[in-house]
């Protein structure tokens, strides 16, 4: 199991107790519970980031409610006298930019693609958050992207970052590579010993997209963070890898076999899936958002 | 304003006093009427704590002193006359469906369903009725729909068992009633919880406007499928694609598949579904025979607007 699966958060005064960690030269990871939506995390379980130039702060998602955008940006004024000067959204799921709120008075970039996820969705992801979070969502109402972000380089200051617009976990997955540190936040498409996520997903895409990142030099890439679980774990593009091919087979496979969902929800599922983070009902969620498709292959004889 | 939609629309205003957090509308309840959404909203700002599930760990320690003090049986089991899930809608929803007939609970009827529905807009159930023999009919009911009823399958030949998706306005159970010769009917069931819309949402083909290319087209497959130890049995799986509009969205009335009819080779009936406005849209269902039927297998079926559907298996 992994090293954050326990989450710091306080319940009693609402404090994430977030904390920043270097892992390069400018370069900080703030990290989440590995663990699904919970009031014991604070809905925190994704890790966000921010990198530090000459020019100011490059913010990477802003967490799942107004508290921990206003918490996440008074933990970077503790670390760094640099100013925020951007906000990147790797993709539109809500814990990647639910914190906006924060960030009010500095550009926001997002995709195009990523930016009409947000609006279509952002009310629904209030709703459900506070559902799941209560009170830790007090407040939180939805900001949505100030600007568009294109994919190629981006520059502030001395620092240059490489975007890298990709698909598969949703239809705009985006990932940044810092070229000072070589450390790159791969957002939603790589999950670290946690079951990946999948209400927006496509696999086919979604592999396409993991053997380009498992395909960069290490002289491109030396350190991958991904948006959910372990960030010290190295192996995690494969076994993300590894359990998608392993769902596109189970479900393919139980869909021929004229099975219904609830029987596949009760399938026993080998040791090396159950093991991740998340998986008693992240498992559910799989199936339930992934399996009518291979059932309507398998009825119109495709 | 429909008179429908207006009916649902008061009943969700009476529900919201109950359980504010439970009607707020989840990650599918996409296109909610207004009424919700503003309520939801406003219910937001009230929420502290989220109210303590009927089933919570607090409910059942004090149940289980309750019985452990020799108390008479307890409170809930009469107030909710013997409903095993303790749903106060019951007895008002035995005496519509069964008026004065026998009702007993039986755990021979199994109603096997997520215990979250993740997209309330597809919840899956199964039906398995295992060791109650000569069933003529069944009826599956949720408590806490605007539509309470999802659907009657009349199962001739087949196994009195039955696989659909169906829309789920907010948490309830769900429950399946078989009728056997004597007339009783057995009651099996489950809880589904829910962060509601899936009746007050238009489905995605209605959204879209693609449903009108592929209205009332069947696929079917049928697959080995063994109900125990040496068994030869098999399944058919049949889906529809039908935009199955409930009638509780303004401006859509309802329009969905009333009757799905399963024939064999000689044409005489295998089984017979008759449907209602809460079954998800474009339906699947899966129809189980302890033996193959004989083949070729037939389907016919129409909507409530007169529409047909027919499919010939190979």
């Amino acid at each position: 199991m992994s090293a954050n699966a326990q989450s710091s958060a306080d319940l009693a005064s609402l404090d994430y107790r977030l904390t920043a960690r270097a892992v390069a030269e400018g370069v900080y990871v703030v990290t989440g519970a590995n663990a699904d939506f919970a009031p014991a995390n604070g809905c925190n379980i994704i890790n966000t980031g921010f990198i530090v130039s000459d020019a100011g702060v490059l913010v990477i998602n802003s967490g799942p409610s107004r508290r921990y955008g206003q918490q996440l940006r008074a933990l970077i004024a503790r670390t760094t006298q640099q100013p925020v000067v951007q906000l990147l959204h790797l993709n539109h799921h809500p814990d990647y930019f639910l914190g906006n709120q924060a960030f009010a008075d500095v550009p926001r970039l997002a995709t195009p693609l990523t930016r009409a996820g947000m609006a279509r969705d952002a009310k629904s992801y209030e709703d459900n958050l506070y559902r799941l979070c209560g009170e830790w969502m007090k407040g939180t109402e939805a900001v949505l992207p100030s600007a568009d972000a294109a994919p190629g380089v981006l520059r502030i200051g001395q620092r240059e970052f490489e975007l890298i617009e990709l698909q598969g976990h949703t239809a705009s997955d985006l990932v940044l590579i810092d070229r000072t540190s070589g450390v790159a936040f791969a957002g939603g498409l790589v999950f670290a010993q946690r079951v990946p996520t999948t209400p927006h997903a496509s696999i086919a895409p979604w592999l396409a997209s993991l053997s380009q990142l498992q395909a960069m030099p290490s002289s491109r890439v030396q350190r991958w963070v991904p948006s959910h679980g372990d960030i010290d774990f190295t192996g995690a593009i494969a076994q993300t890898q590894a359990y998608l091919q392993w769902l596109q087979g189970w479900l393919g496979d139980a869909a021929r076999r004229g099975l219904e969902i609830n029987e596949v929800l009760r399938l026993p599922v080998p040791a090396e899936q159950r093991a991740l983070a998340a998986f008693a009902t992240e498992y559910v969620r799989n199936v339930v958002h992934l399996y009518p498709r291979y059932e309507q292959a398998v009825l119109q004889g495709r | 304003m429909h008179q429908r939609a207006l009916a649902a629309a008061l009943y969700l205003l009476a529900t919201l006093g109950r359980h504010p957090a439970d009607t707020s509308p989840g990650l599918c309840g996409l296109g909610a009427a207004q009424a919700l959404r503003a309520n939801a909203s406003a219910a937001k700002a009230l929420v502290m704590h989220p109210p303590l599930p009927p089933h919570s760990k607090a409910r059942r320690h004090w149940l289980s002193l309750a019985l452990a003090a020799g108390a008479a049986p307890s409170w809930s089991a009469a107030h909710f006359e013997g409903d095993p899930l303790e749903s106060s809608a019951w007895p008002g929803l035995k005496r519509e469906h069964f008026g004065r007939a026998k009702v007993v609970f039986d755990d021979r009827v199994k109603v096997l369903g997520p215990g979250f529905a993740e997209d309330p807009m597809n919840v899956p159930i199964s039906v398995l009725v295992q060791g109650i023999a000569a069933v003529q009919q069944m009826v599956v009911l949720v408590d806490r729909n605007p539509i309470r009823k999802v659907l009657e399958y009349t199962p001739n030949a087949a196994l009195p068992n039955i696989g659909f998706r169906f829309k789920l306005e907010q948490t309830s159970p769900v429950r399946a009633a078989v009728r056997t010769a004597d007339g009783v009917w057995h009651v099996g069931g489950t809880r589904v919880e829910s962060s509601g819309g899936g009746c007050t949402a238009s489905g995605e083909t209605r959204r879209d406007g693609s449903w009108s290319q592929t209205l009332g087209q069947a696929s079917a497959k049928v697959f080995p499928m063994s109900s125990g130890p040496g068994e030869t049995g098999s399944r058919l799986r049949l889906k529809v694609m039908h935009p199955m509009d409930t009638g509780l969205v303004a401006g859509v009335p309802a329009f969905y598949v009333k009757a799905l009819s399963l024939r064999d080779g000689t044409g005489a009936e295998l089984a017979r579904l008759s449907i209602f406005e809460p079954v998800s849209e474009n339906p699947v269902f899966s129809f189980d025979f302890a033996t193959p039927p004989r083949g070729p297998l037939s389907i016919v079926g129409n909507d409530n607007n007169g529409n047909r559907i027919r499919l010939q298996l190979p």
